[in-house]
């Protein structure tokens, strides 16, 4: 993509329309996406720098989207290959996990308890479009243990294959998935408390 | 009859690999009679379209 096909509507990066302040702010959040991908601040340093200065170059942010998301599109993928390219981590601090404590939710005969039966939230579109959603939809994901939240948004955010995700970290099919349905698990349970019921108040 | 516990470890995992003739079959069944799945199941897909939509914002 080295030419806009919309000169016109071409943003100059180096104008002042992108501050510096910005520019700061975003790199921040950037950086402790990576580190929590990588575990390797180093490197992950490495990474935000190369993905900033491929999205910065004059002429390659059209001005569509949010500069955010097109710095991360291109982040993404540097991470990608980071992940990809290195040796494995050996010692990883995955244990064989059963996902007991995801039981407490259900009686003995394994159907939902009364309290902590699902609640129907509506449209998706509803509540998709609900910036109230979005601001404890960030909170939730912040609120996932380390671990969990890794191996989460290597699937949901950058979208690696689960088998993938098992290779880099040494994990069994099962306790991946074990994983997986805990963070979406944790993500409704917190959604459903603080955006849902928390709305009704 | 599959239980709630086993329905919700699929409709995960139905984000993440293939679930086989019989396991659909069975959860398809499941969700249609338990309101309390059918909720959980239509928030599994808010969730996966909630992070599409987070690499936009």
């Amino acid at each position: 993509m080295a030419h806009n096909p919309n000169p016109e509507t071409q943003h100059d990066i180096q104008s002042e329309d992108v501050k510096a302040e910005q520019i700061a702010v975003m790199r921040e959040e950037l950086l402790r996406f990576t580190i929590l991908q990588l575990r390797d601040p180093t490197l992950a340093e490495d990474v935000v720098h190369e993905a900033m200065i491929a999205a910065l170059a004059p002429g390659r942010y059209s001005g569509r989207g949010s500069l955010k998301s097109w710095v991360f599109a291109i982040l993404r993928n540097k991470i990608i290959d980071a992940i990809r390219q290195r040796s494995r981590h050996s010692a990883e601090v995955f244990s064989e996990d059963d996902g007991s404590d995801l039981d407490d939710q259900f009686k003995d005969n394994g159907h939902w308890k009364k309290t902590q039966k699902p609640a129907d939230w509506g449209h998706p579109e509803t509540v998709l479009a609900s910036e109230q959603f979005w601001v404890i939809f960030e909170l939730c994901l912040n609120a996932l243990p380390e671990n969990t939240a890794r191996v989460f948004m290597m699937r949901e955010h950058l979208g690696l294959e689960l088998r993938e995700i098992c290779q880099e970290l040494a994990l069994s099919d099962r306790n991946a998935w074990v994983i997986m349905h805990r963070a979406r698990n944790q993500l409704r349970r917190c959604l459903e408390v603080n955006y849902i019921h928390g709305e009704l108040i | 009859m599959m239980n709630c516990k086993h329905a919700t470890q699929l409709m995960s995992q139905a984000l993440d690999r293939e679930l086989s003739f019989n396991e659909g079959l069975r959860l398809k069944v499941h969700v249609l009679i338990c309101t309390g799945c059918s909720h959980y199941n239509k928030q599994m897909g808010l969730l996966r379209k909630a992070m599409q939509e987070l690499r936009k914002r």
